[in-house]
């Protein structure tokens, strides 16, 4: 297996892009990325694109050609892949590119994720996202993402003692986060009884635990680490790159205050790149919802089972804490576009560990940690991003 | 001599129903509803009224107030997107109602909520082109939101309606323009009972970015900015979005306080705009100036640069009721009785 490295990255606004197709977003990411690797498309092998429920959303399958075809690539007859793996989708679309550049088959990939969710009303989106749980076992029955999320929450607060306030904090400090990223689909700030007061989703959720419904798009373009410096004088090696499944229905689960299929994805990565939880500065984590980001939290290795609304309470996620936490503002205020929240995430690892992040750029980062999730958990990806030597 | 407003006259059925009370049986929190909409009550058509019916109690005002013989109308247009009849028009059972018929032409018309304004521009270009002596438009719904939808605490029933000719004009229309693009953000297809809409999709690229740039263009054709207008009245879909659109534009509070009646009556729809103005209209004295900016989803907006004349000072309000009546008045039904006059219930197998 050959090193990889990240050559070039790039992403749309994110939000209500009601003027935008999807194919238009698709196409700026990605020809943002092949910029900014300093390749044009003639040098590019394949494509893989994340993408949760186009057929769906917007009455469109059979994307990856599409995007490849009005990019002016449709007559170079390159492979291209889309790759579903519900919220998960992009991270799991950049696991397959990865693979492919490894393997020695392709040199020059580009990974893109995009999603369109509000060209539907948001009930109908909240229908269709909801399509990355169980169909058969949860969502006939009326299940739903947020109060799926809710149960975990209900019983992380019953078993450790987790407050409402701590849940809260979450999208206090992803707003802060996201209020310096010019592409976040919210950059307001919130207090802390703004999120408390705001109206019930699904118990103890409230409006504001919830990321939105975004559009967006988001593109990396990898290349072998060998050749990585004719690119860029900063390229970023891919240390690992792991998925994990686990039941599709929360109620198969041995316990639900923990995502194995988060725990399982991240050991692996950390034992492939022979790294721990500790030597990671900045992480972007899933917080589709406040108790997302507290489980990751714990599931990842950053801090013990049940201690991660004190220590998130603490300040240690955030700037100057032991590991910074979506400095891109996460899920929560960046947005999620499903098929493209985890590419944004490595997007935003990447500015990070080359120093270009800005306002948002957490000191010292060499090891950066992105954590993707689709539906409650039935899949996990870990990537383990670092300068290359 | 320039055709202007010559006379007015505006209705709203007597029954309410608050958001509150709305919200109790959906398990919503309509309390907190109606404030973020800032709708206090909508206002309920009885079982026996329709838009017809209101056309015609607001055009018999306005046709007794301004001492105008029926006989006189050439035009009759009624703007709704309620007309009783999918074919066979409102206009004409108005037009024999108020004994207007049989010299004269009729016909409804349909642009979302901006009909009714619509009709206006269409009677002040006959009554220029002096083809006929007065023309009537009408503005008036009784629209419905599908039952638990947002829109149903907004939706209400009432209507205005505006004679328009040459002779004692009370006010005068110094510019009218409109901005119309194929914006889908709220339609009712055929056959459908209740309509459907685009969420936020409403919002900033149909009402704010058309009443928006509606109210730039008439203001930069006619020189004026906010501060030359004592009124200002916006198509107004909840008492929220004409707030702040007046605020984005520089109009203060008591600029905008008499043109919005939205969270007394709740959204009247091809009336709303049309009822801002007769509530102006009812407290105006001689030369003041009205902006008033209508919108229809669909989409578009009319734009009116409108200044009261010293004619005003005689004309004689004291037949039928101010606005403000209806907007203070009002008898509050249960849900129960307001599914049942809204024809909410199932009745067996018609």
């Amino acid at each position: 297996m050959r090193d990889v490295a990240i050559l070039g990255v790039g992403q749309t606004k994110f939000g209500e892009l009601w003027d935008r197709s999807f194919r238009e977003i698709g196409i700026e990411a990605g020809l943002q990325a092949l910029v900014d690797a300093k390749l044009s498309s003639a040098d590019l092998d394949a494509l893989f694109l994340g993408n949760m429920a186009s057929g769906a959303l917007i009455d469109q399958e059979h994307i990856a050609p599409l995007i490849l075809d009005y990019a002016g690539l449709g007559r170079r007859h390159l492979p291209a892949v889309r790759v579903e793996g519900g919220g998960a989708s992009g991270a799991l679309a950049l696991h397959q590119g990865y693979l492919a550049v490894a393997s020695g088959l392709y040199d020059y990939v580009v990974v893109g994720g995009a999603e369109k969710l509000t060209d539907v009303p948001d009930a109908t989106a909240a229908e269709i996202t909801s399509s990355a749980a169980d169909h058969e076992w949860e969502v006939v029955f009326g299940a739903t993402l947020p109060g799926l999320w809710a149960l975990i929450a209900r019983r992380h607060m019953h078993d450790f003692g987790t407050t409402r306030e701590q849940l809260a904090q979450v999208p206090v400090h992803d707003h802060a986060m996201g209020s310096k990223n010019p592409l976040a689909h919210f950059r307001n700030k919130l207090t802390l009884d703004q999120v408390l007061g705001a109206g019930a989703v699904a118990e103890p959720l409230g409006m504001l635990d919830c990321a939105p419904l975004s559009d967006g798009a988001a593109a990396v373009v990898l290349g072998p680490l060998e050749i990585a410096r004719r690119h860029t004088d900063t390229p970023i090696r891919i240390a690992a790159s792991h998925v994990a499944c686990d039941t599709m229905a929360l109620h198969h689960r041995k316990e639900i205050t923990t995502l194995e299929s988060t725990v399982f994805a991240a050991q692996r990565a950390f034992a492939h790149a022979r790294r721990a939880p500790r030597d990671v500065k900045v992480a972007e984590v899933h917080d589709a919802y406040s108790i997302s980001a507290l489980v990751a939290l714990e599931d990842l290795g950053f801090v013990e089972k049940g201690h991660a609304g004190p220590a998130f309470a603490s300040g240690q996620f955030g700037p100057g804490g032991s590991v910074t936490v979506n400095p891109s503002g996460g899920l929560k205020a960046q947005g999620c576009p499903f098929g493209a929240v985890g590419v944004a995430q490595v997007v935003e690892l990447v500015r990070q560990l080359r120093g270009e992040a800005k306002e948002r750029q957490v000191a010292g980062a060499d090891l950066a940690l992105a954590h993707d999730v689709g539906g409650t958990g039935a899949t996990s990806v870990v990537h383990l991003l670092e300068r290359a030597a | 001599m320039q055709a202007g407003i010559v006379s007015y006259g505006a209705y709203v059925p007597r029954y309410r129903i608050t958001p509150k009370e709305i919200g109790r049986v959906w398990g919503s929190d309509g309390e907190a509803m109606g404030q973020g909409l800032n709708v206090h009550r909508k206002s309920v058509p009885s079982p026996d009224e329709d838009t017809i019916t209101i056309s015609t109690e607001a055009l018999r005002m306005a046709l007794v107030r301004g001492a105008i013989d029926p006989q006189t109308i050439g035009a009759i247009y009624v703007g709704s997107e309620s007309h009783p009849y999918a074919v066979k028009p409102s206009a004409t059972v108005v037009a024999q109602a108020v004994g207007a018929t049989p010299n004269l032409t009729a016909a409804d018309f349909e642009f979302a909520c901006k009909a009714g304004t619509a009709a206006i521009q269409t009677c002040l270009g006959l009554v220029g082109a002096e083809m006929i002596r007065y023309g009537v438009a009408i503005g008036t719904d009784t629209s419905q939101g599908a039952p638990g939808d947002a829109l149903e605490y907004s939706a209400s029933a009432g209507g205005a309606a505006f004679v328009i000719g040459r002779e004692r004009v009370i006010c005068r229309v110094l510019r009218t323009l409109s901005y119309t693009t194929d914006t889908p953000d709220f339609w009712r297809r055929e056959g459908q009972k209740y309509p459907s809409h685009g969420g936020r999709f409403t919002g900033e690229p149909a009402y704010f970015r058309h009443v928006t740039e509606c109210a730039h263009q008439v203001m930069d054709a006619s020189g004026t900015t906010a501060k030359d207008y004592r009124h200002v009245v916006f198509h107004q879909p909840n008492g929220k979005f004409p707030q702040r659109v007046g605020k984005q534009l520089g109009f203060s509070e008591a600029q905008m306080r008499y043109g919005l009646v939205t969270p007394f009556i709740g959204n009247t729809y091809s009336g709303a705009a049309l009822i801002g103005l007769a509530n102006v209209l009812d407290r105006a004295g001689p030369g003041e100036r009205i902006l008033m900016v209508g919108y229809g989803s669909g989409a578009g907006s009319d734009g009116f640069d409108l200044e009261t004349t010293d004619e005003i000072a005689q004309y004689d309000r004291s037949f039928g009721k101010p606005v403000q009546w209806y907007l203070d008045q009002g008898q509050e039904l249960t849900y129960a009785v307001y599914a049942k006059f809204r024809g909410k219930i199932h009745m067996g197998d018609d």
